[in-house]
């Protein structure tokens, strides 16, 4: 194949907005892969592998809340409850949102074709989606 | 902010892209499906009470666990796919087998985990 990049050189992109955003989706892709397999580990030891089957690991994983692992063979809730996991649960809560947020207003802005139209359904989805965040985190920490 | 399309919806669907077409698709569908699950979710775990409870059942039907788990774990590998191929552009001459090994991934780990809510589903 010939030498000729396939990209622009970094200075001669445009660093506008949604090209901040399209890097922050792909970032907060990782970050969730990273805490997503995090919990995943400190389930496995905490003795999730005989204490619970796939599905439940994989809840437990995607989300790290104790009520996920109140009905499976768990003896003791107490270090599955810890403010560090709730940490975590609230981190993977606000990056999960606001990697929704984006993607609700892309698909917002793919197939609503008046601009009007995608305007409101880009303010709806950003409203929608930061009290859902807050909301969630309240529930992540009093439940 | 000055877009110009005139795709609508329909003739968005009706195009036929093939495999990463497919994937591309679904990957919205389970982004969607996620977005509003995690919504009523956390709305029912906030609100409690009979509504809550009622929800509760909805979403704990293994019929529904089945096309939540779709989502998320379709979401996720695919996203896995599209990220580590946006952030190294040389890969993307691979794209059609990044796909292939994507469904390969994909396909045991769901039907694992279908297996297992089947069977708790039913009893088991």
């Amino acid at each position: 194949m010939a030498a000729k990049p396939r990209t622009l050189p970094l200075s001669q992109r445009g660093l506008n907005f949604e090209m901040l955003m399209w890097l922050f989706t792909r970032l907060s892709a990782l970050a969730m892969y990273g805490l997503i397999l995090f919990a995943m580990i400190g389930a496995l030891i905490m003795g999730a592998r005989t204490q619970m089957n796939f599905a439940d690991v994989m809840r437990w994983s995607f989300m790290p809340n104790v009520t996920h692992v109140q009905s499976t063979n768990v003896p003791d809730l107490a270090p599955w409850s810890t403010t560090f996991w709730k940490l975590t649960a609230s981190a993977l809560l606000l990056v999960a949102c606001a990697h929704g947020i984006h993607g609700l207003v892309v698909i917002a802005d793919d197939y609503i074709v008046s601009r009007r139209g995608r305007l409101i359904v880009r303010w709806i989805s950003i409203l929608f989606l930061a009290s859902m965040s807050i909301i969630g985190v309240y529930v992540l920490w009093t439940y | 902010m000055r877009l110009t399309r005139n795709v609508g919806l329909a003739s968005a669907l009706r195009y036929k892209g093939q495999g990463p077409m497919l994937t591309y698709i679904l990957h919205r569908i389970g982004g969607l499906g996620m977005a509003i699950f995690i919504t009523v979710h956390i709305l029912s775990s906030f609100l409690g009470g009979n509504t809550g409870v009622y929800v509760n059942t909805l979403y704990e039907s293994w019929i529904f666990q089945i096309f939540i788990f779709f989502c998320v774990l379709f979401h996720a590998i695919n996203g896995l796919r599209i990220t580590i191929i946006d952030l190294w552009p040389s890969l993307l001459v691979h794209q059609r087998e990044a796909i292939w090994l994507e469904w390969l991934v994909f396909l045991p780990l769901y039907g694992v985990a279908v297996l297992v809510i089947v069977r708790n589903g039913l009893g088991g």
